[in-house]
């Protein structure tokens, strides 16, 4: 659960985004991924979303620490200073099915104690440990196992620094003036772009984006810049035009808010009444299509530089 | 139930004594189910075939404009009198119900109840004069004519992912499915009351079941999820006691097993996912059931699992009989973007260069439309069925699609199409022999995706990742020619994208939603809407059946269910 508030502060900018893939549902789970705290509505509370990893009663702090101890000395050389394995191919003990059944050291203690000869791996010798500090660095996996974030993602790590910085500027450059500068200017809009961003990522985000993140109104982006909004002209039967912000259109009806902040909607059928789009964005996403990963590292190089 | 009052149930099938009538038939008889598709809906799909097409056409490209609301109902479940209202179910249904009984099991204590507004995802049976209806911890009979109650029962859970529930199975008089935390359970579908229920997944490994059973003869076949990286597998069980039968790993498990040589070690292998989330299909002939895997584990970190990672993101034809593989196809080799293959795969009957064929078709989450022999698993055309998609390399000599490792997730951010949710998703798709077409919904969008765990061994679960969204192109309905894979006619969604799952009519008409809140008759052959009812967007796949001489329309909207007929 901490791994969504550590992602919801490292990626603020990019907020709009990740609410977007957020509402991708992924085909067996069949809507939003789940949180431990079941936020959203049909969730349901914290108890009913979660698994027994997590919802067991942790041990004593002080046996917990102990517990560190002992791992450190006996078990983190194999499988890891993450649990999830090391250099001498121990297994990850926070996918282990021993583990996650194991209750109160109970099945980790038979490993322990009697050794491991699993197929494919490197066999676990017989530690001489006595139980009670078997039970200590079980309550200690326990303890690490719980803080283990949805979907299977591991408990958050120290925040690592990635450098998304790999691109030429002077390439980037090149790009902007050939492809972009149709549009933009780095003395006018994009003026001080980069200041506009916590971080490169979400600098990058928001210029392949087009940086509002994209049709309908999700985010804006934290910039403090939307994009601007799409719009339509109807032509109503009688000739008469109407344009404002498209708020809405299907195959039966078209929506737009008028300048007076009115909206007005008009019954569609087939092309009846004409409807002409006029959508901000449509450079961008023609850009989406022919756009490589290279030059977007390479733009993205060339706007940091814009301060 | 006691094993003697079941027995008891057992022998009123055969020799119907007591207050039975002699002729009493069961609810369903074993033989009539996954029939062509008509009055009733019998098993997941409707039939065994997967394809969604119903033989009825009172309702027709002529008539679809004369359709009107029959009734509408708000299902609530939870515990009997917490919050959702308990007894009587239908608010907002329009009738003062008498209060229906509710049957409440399950493990979990009554703190963990899942409280959640019920959210139907899944197939509703159709059998009789009643409706069957699910969602996660909880199932609904209601009556045909108006939607009111019947029974309902109420797991009490232990947890779990509470995401969805893709509907019930019946055979005879008993009813079966899946819940959250890993139980088959079994009621007595002229009750509600529990027959059993036995534990088809560890809930300690994480796995979570949302599937809907399908029997198969005296097979319940039961898939299950999980995200955790641990291994998919199929079982079945036997109807009557819920014994096991058999169990069919979707990964290799132990040296020497087929596939073992596109993981780089056992251990990976071991957990390398495969999920079975979505029935298959069933073919009466050969006896196969035909699945769709999921995504291999760690979902989007693939660099401690190279190879194309066997069997997941494959067709796997299984014998019902004996649990083993007859054969497979793998529509995605090396997944690294959560695009699972468990989409029910379609059986079709047809002509491939003048040749009648058995084949089977599926459209995978990757946005890859594949068509095989189904009792071979030779390939016979593929093609991609996304308007947007970048991450194809190249196409191998088999059809199968080569991803492209640029567009995995990298430091810098790789530019991505589709989206997490894939060119389709659950959502079943449909086909329909009248037109020849495969109808599905295309979605178009565009992600920047960033590894955050550079770690060789990978990051676990659908970990180790950013994702940020660009944004997206118009969806479509599609309908693809299976004899070439090629795009028959695409009907474009101005705004969002299609929703819930296709059906298909003798009437040459297609339902499903637009994604602007309309639920829409197409006409099958060229796209054109021809009627329309501003429900919402639909959460399930629409369905047909007769009852007392009318054809209904019925589909869902989260809690909400609307059944449409002909205006007479």
């Amino acid at each position: 659960m901490r791994k969504y508030v550590v992602l919801g502060a490292a990626a603020g900018v990019l907020a709009s985004g990740i609410l977007i893939s957020a509402q991708q549902p992924p085909a067996g789970r069949g809507g939003p991924p789940p949180t431990p705290q079941g936020q959203g509505g049909r969730g349901g509370g914290r108890a009913a979303q979660s698994f027994p990893a997590q919802q067991r009663k942790l041990a004593d702090p002080a046996v917990i620490e102990k517990g560190n101890t002992l791992y450190g000395i006996n078990c983190r050389l194999c499988h890891g200073p993450d649990l999830r394995g090391g250099d001498m191919g121990g297994v990850n003990l926070l996918r282990s099915p021993i583990v996650l059944s194991d209750q109160e050291g109970e099945a980790i203690y038979q490993v322990v104690h009697n050794g491991k000869q699993t197929e494919g791996l490197p066999p676990m010798p017989p530690l001489p440990l006595p139980e009670d500090d078997v039970k200590a660095i079980a309550a200690y996996i326990h303890s690490v196992a719980a803080r283990m974030a949805g979907q299977g993602g591991p408990p958050p790590g120290e925040a690592k620094e990635l450098n998304i910085l790999v691109g030429d500027a002077a390439a980037g450059k090149s790009y902007f003036d050939a492809n972009c500068a149709s549009c933009h200017s780095t003395t006018g809009d994009m003026a001080g772009v980069a200041a506009r961003y916590a971080t490169p990522m979400a600098l990058q985000n928001a210029w392949v984006a087009g940086g509002g993140g994209g049709r309908g109104g999700r985010g804006g982006g934290a910039s403090g810049r939307t994009a601007k909004p799409v719009t339509a002209v109807v032509t109503a039967r009688d000739g008469q035009r109407v344009e404002g912000r498209l708020v809405k259109i299907d195959d039966f009806l078209v929506t737009l808010e008028l300048a007076d902040g009115s909206e007005r909607t008009f019954a569609r059928s087939g092309n009846t009444p004409a409807v002409q789009i006029t959508d901000p964005l449509d450079g961008h996403k023609q850009l989406w299509r022919k756009l490589t990963d290279k030059d977007i590292h390479d733009v993205t190089a060339y706007l940091v530089t814009l301060k | 139930m006691t094993r003697t009052t079941f027995a008891l149930v057992t022998a009123a099938l055969v020799l119907a004594p007591g207050g039975l009538g002699a002729q009493q038939k069961p609810i369903l008889d074993p033989s009539e189910i996954g029939k062509p598709l008509a009055d009733q809906w019998t098993t997941y799909s409707g039939d065994y075939t997967g394809r969604r097409y119903s033989a009825l056409k009172d309702i027709n490209q002529a008539t679809a404009k004369n359709l009107s609301l029959a009734w509408t109902v708000r299902l609530s479940g939870g515990l009997p009198g917490a919050g959702g209202g308990g007894f009587g179910g239908g608010r907002g249904g329009g009738f003062g119900a008498a209060a229906a009984s509710v049957v409440v099991g399950g493990e979990g204590a009554d703190e963990f109840a899942f409280a959640g507004t019920p959210n139907v995802k899944g197939a509703i049976l159709k059998v009789g004069d009643v409706l069957y209806v699910t969602a996660p911890d909880n199932v609904w009979a209601l009556d045909a004519l108006d939607g009111h109650q019947l029974w309902r029962y109420f797991w009490k859970t232990r947890g779990g992912t509470h995401i969805g529930n893709r509907g019930a199975a019946l055979w005879n008089n008993y009813l079966f499915f899946e819940t959250p935390d890993n139980y088959l359970v079994s009621l007595d579908a002229r009750t509600g009351k529990e027959r059993w229920h036995v534990e088809i997944a560890s809930f300690n490994e994480q796995y979570f079941s949302t599937a809907a059973p399908v029997v198969v003869g005296n097979h319940v076949l039961a898939g299950t999820g999980n995200d955790l990286d641990m291994p998919g597998f199929l079982q079945s069980f036997d109807p009557e006691t819920g014994k096991l039968q058999w169990k069919t790993y979707m990964v290799p498990m132990k040296d020497g097993d087929p596939g073992l040589d596109t993981w780089p070690s056992l251990e990976a292998a071991r957990h390398g996912g495969g999920q079975t989330w979505i029935p298959g299909a069933y073919d009466p002939e050969s006896k196969l059931y035909i699945i769709g895997t999921g995504n291999p584990t760690p979902g989007y970190t693939g660099q401690g699992r190279k190879g194309d990672n066997l069997f997941t993101c494959a067709l796997v034809a299984i014998n019902v009989e004996t649990g083993k593989m007859a054969w497979y196809y793998q529509t995605s080799p090396h997944d690294t973007h959560d695009w699972d293959s468990a989409q029910t795969p379609i059986l079709i009957d047809g002509t491939i260069d003048g040749k009648p064929r058995k084949l089977l078709a599926t459209a995978s989450r990757n946005g890859w439309f594949t068509v095989v022999d189904r009792v071979t698993g030779e390939p016979v055309t593929s093609q991609p069925f996304g308007s947007t998609m970048n991450w194809v390399k190249s196409v191998r000599k088999n059809g199968q699609p080569e991803p492209n490792p640029e567009k995995e997730a990298t430091v810098p951010g790789s530019l991505v199409s589709p989206v997490e949710g894939g060119v389709t998703n659950w959502p079943p798709a449909a086909y329909s022999p009248d037109t020849g077409f495969f109808y599905v919904h295309e979605h178009n969008g565009f992600n920047l995706l960033y590894l955050t765990e550079t770690d060789p061994r990978g990051s676990m679960g659908l970990a180790g990742k950013t994702v940020a969204g660009v944004g997206s192109f118009p969806s479509a309905l599609r309908a693809i020619d299976y004899k070439t894979g090629k795009m028959a006619w695409r009907h474009e969604f101005p705004q969002g994208g299609g929703s819930g799952g296709i059906l298909a009519t003798a009437g040459r008409v297609l339902f499903t939603g637009d994604g602007g809140g309309n639920f829409v008759a197409f006409d099958a052959t060229n796209g054109t809407p021809l009627w329309h009812s501003r429900i919402g967007s639909p959460s399930n796949a629409p369905e047909t059946y007769m009852h007392a001489g009318q054809q209904y329309v019925l589909v869902a909207v989260g809690d909400a269910l609307y059944a449409f007929t002909l205006n007479k």
